[in-house]
């Protein structure tokens, strides 16, 4: 059963606030580093970073409902998960700059974060792609008889194609333990979910797929997201896979070469709108209405996080770039059979 | 005549083609409202409206399979599968299904669509998210495939495409979209399966296309200052193959470089090479060399990433062995 707010002590909440708030911060350095950093060595490049500000809530909230041995995998709009996961700060952002140091050692970027020890099994950039990996997984974890569960993040966009289908049924005969947790933002790049999906009450299909129709949660609302996933994950356990949304907003464009979203005035006013539910207000009240005088913590977080990201910008500036050595690394398992001397091709 | 880029010169044809004829329409991905994610449909939707510019969810095998279907019952379907990376997912509906329903039902049905495609590498774009594939399409009988290196060629190569009762795989260099060539006020048309000499030379012939061509073109121009005249065989389009425009290259020159953004095994290069030597075998006064990114996935940092792909560089270098 789930656990309920009460029982999550002071001290609790306070780490997950500061964790949140360490996410915020990270994905609004990847911001300056790419649009706004002078110094050509110390930015982000290439063209694909996908900010996930806004969602904080849902990555947080549900990462902490895993156990250590559980397992989480997601899409491209990944750091603040790596991060709520325990991913170092700074191997993410030396990942972020192409270092060597990264999660991936630089080969993996943005899309690509992923870290073994705590069972975060990556970001992958093909929609829907990682969905039936996850399905992999908790065969696995049912396979050897463990009791844990996998928790797979998806946007609304992907519950669109052959992927989701594919994996969602395939877990459901085998009663593999997933939830799957869609974060409903409204929109895939520019579609709207009404236009793109027929029945955009995506908690509905389970009744297609025979599986536990899971709830549509506030998205922006870190405790009700934690609770309902960690109820999620239990039945999962028990009986088998779970659909379920929170209900959120993303505050930057698709990615860094979306330049509609900021032009748009429809947008503008939604975007408007959901601000006031920024997921650190949300829960920074939350804090604020049960517990007096927090001001001290506030500026010690403030100050704490702010030595993380950066100290985080500085660890990737100063790593070493990949070198020809790595580029021909781990094409295989034993990575002598590149073809021929490939500097040559 | 005025100078247009290649994104704008495709949207050109789409234009010209969709006032044409009532059954051409563009479906997929973020075509519409949005304007297409690499612009190419720009201004379309707001022009012909949601009947004839449809924005599909996200669902690669739909789209691909519709488009067959659509094709079949007599419209002219331009489904757009944003990049190339995606099409993976659409691959059994366009071999098995659009490349194979003509042949397979005797000629009772026709598929003539077009699959445009963004294709090609770069700025750090990851191993999944960075294909230059076309090989693997080109593979299948009963689907054309073109790949402009221009935009005045790709202007009138995807109107043919459109006008073809073939289906047709279209793949977009996305590094070329901005570069412009002059176009013509009136119309023209490029044939499928017609090959372009991009430069003249004598002294060995460069087969390439798609991105190649300016990576060969810039070699030839720096062989050029040693008193080395390339040819540049643009192919243009990789099936149907132009081989006797290589083949007339090659028994003038003797010696060959052939060129691609893909990867070496199974590839374009491999096929010119055995079709040379299969063809020509006594004009051949060198080994065919191969110019192609390295054999492995694409890693995002940068240092790396533009070690493993080619250049005019590695071209000039392949040239100067086959001398
Ligand atoms: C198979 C595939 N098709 C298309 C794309 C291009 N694409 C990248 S993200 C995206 C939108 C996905 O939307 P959603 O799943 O709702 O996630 P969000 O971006 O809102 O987090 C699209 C169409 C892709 N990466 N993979």
């Amino acid at each position: 059963m789930a656990t309920k707010t009460e029982t999550l002590s002071k001290e609790t909440l306070l780490t997950w606030y500061e964790e949140m708030v360490l996410i915020r911060k990270f994905e609004e350095m990847c911001r300056y580093l790419y649009f706004d950093e002078p110094d050509k060595k110390r930015r982000i490049t290439g063209v694909y970073l996908h900010l996930a500000s806004g969602h904080e809530a849902v990555h947080l909230g549900a990462v902490k409902a895993l156990t250590a041995d559980d397992h989480v995998i997601t899409a491209y709009r990944d750091h603040g998960i790596g991060l709520a996961r325990g991913v170092r700060a700074d191997l993410l952002m030396a990942e972020m700059m192409g270092k060597r140091t990264g999660v991936s050692g630089g080969k993996g970027g943005s899309m690509h974060l992923a870290w073994r020890p705590v069972n975060f099994w990556g970001g992958y950039a093909i929609v829907g792609g990682h969905l039936p990996l996850a399905t992999g997984i908790a065969l696995k974890v049912r396979y050897m008889n463990e009791p844990n569960a996998v928790l797979c993040f998806l946007g609304d966009g992907a519950s669109n194609n052959g992927y989701f289908h594919e994996a969602l049924n395939m877990a459901a005969v085998w009663d593999l333990p997933v939830v799957w947790l869609v974060e409903n933002n409204l929109v895939g790049m520019g579609t709207r979910i009404e236009d793109s999906t027929g029945q955009p009450e995506l908690v509905k299909r389970a009744i297609a797929y025979g599986i536990k129709e899971g709830p549509r949660v506030d998205g922006q609302d870190v405790i009700k997201v934690y609770e309902a996933v960690k109820e999620a994950l239990d039945h999962a356990r028990a009986h088998g896979p779970v659909l379920m949304e929170a209900l959120t907003y993303r505050f930057e464009g698709h990615g860094v070469s979306d330049k509609q979203f900021d032009a748009r005035d429809d947008l503008k006013h939604e975007l408007e709108q959901w601000r006031t539910r920024d997921p650190l207000v949300v829960f920074k009240a939350l804090l604020d209405k049960r517990y007096k005088d927090l001001d001290d913590d506030y500026a010690r977080i403030e100050a704490d996080t702010d030595k993380t990201v950066q100290d985080a910008v500085e660890f990737a500036v100063n790593s070493p770039e990949p070198g020809y050595e790595d580029l021909i690394a781990n094409v295989y398992v034993d990575s002598d059979l590149v073809h021929g001397d490939p500097l040559k091709l | 005549m005025k100078n247009m880029s290649m994104r704008d010169a495709l949207r050109a044809a789409l234009h010209e083609e969709m006032l044409r004829d009532e059954t051409v329409f563009v479906m997929g991905e973020e075509v519409g409202r949005w304007q297409g994610t690499h612009r190419v449909t720009r201004g379309l939707y707001d022009e012909f409206g949601a009947r004839r510019v449809r924005d599909t969810p996200i669902s690669e095998m739909a789209i691909a399979g519709a488009a067959v279907g659509a094709a079949m019952a007599g419209l002219r379907p331009v489904a757009e599968l944003m990049t190339i990376n995606f099409a993976f997912l659409s691959l059994d509906a366009m071999v098995n299904h659009a490349a194979k329903i003509h042949y397979m039902f005797n000629g009772q049905f026709k598929v003539p669509l077009v699959y445009r495609a963004a294709t090609g590498w770069g700025n750090q774009a990851t191993a999944t998210h960075s294909h230059s594939p076309e090989p693997i399409f080109a593979h299948f009988p009963g689907m054309f495939l073109g790949v402009p290196s221009n935009a005045y060629d790709a202007k009138g190569m995807l109107k043919t495409a459109i006008r073809d009762d073939n289906p047709v795989l279209f793949t977009e260099v996305i590094a070329l979209y901005p570069k412009p060539s002059p176009i013509p006020d009136e119309e023209y048309l490029i044939p499928i399966g017609q090959g372009d000499i991009k430069r003249p030379g004598t002294d060995v012939t460069i087969v390439t296309y798609g991105r190649g061509v300016e990576w060969s073109l810039d070699a030839a121009g720096i062989l050029a200052k040693e008193g080395v005249e390339a040819e540049v065989v643009d192919v243009r389009w990789l099936r149907p193959l132009d081989l006797p425009l290589i083949l007339s290259s090659f028994k003038k020159t003797n010696r060959c470089v052939v060129v691609e953004e893909s990867l070496p095994m199974y590839s374009f290069g491999s096929e010119i090479a055995a079709q040379l030597q299969e063809a020509a075998f006594d004009y051949m006064d060198a080994p065919i060399k191969r110019v192609h990114a390295m054999d492995l996935p694409l890693p995002y940092a940068r240092t790396i990433e533009l070690m493993a792909l080619p250049n005019a560089q590695k071209v000039v270098d392949a040239v100067r062995e086959v001398l």
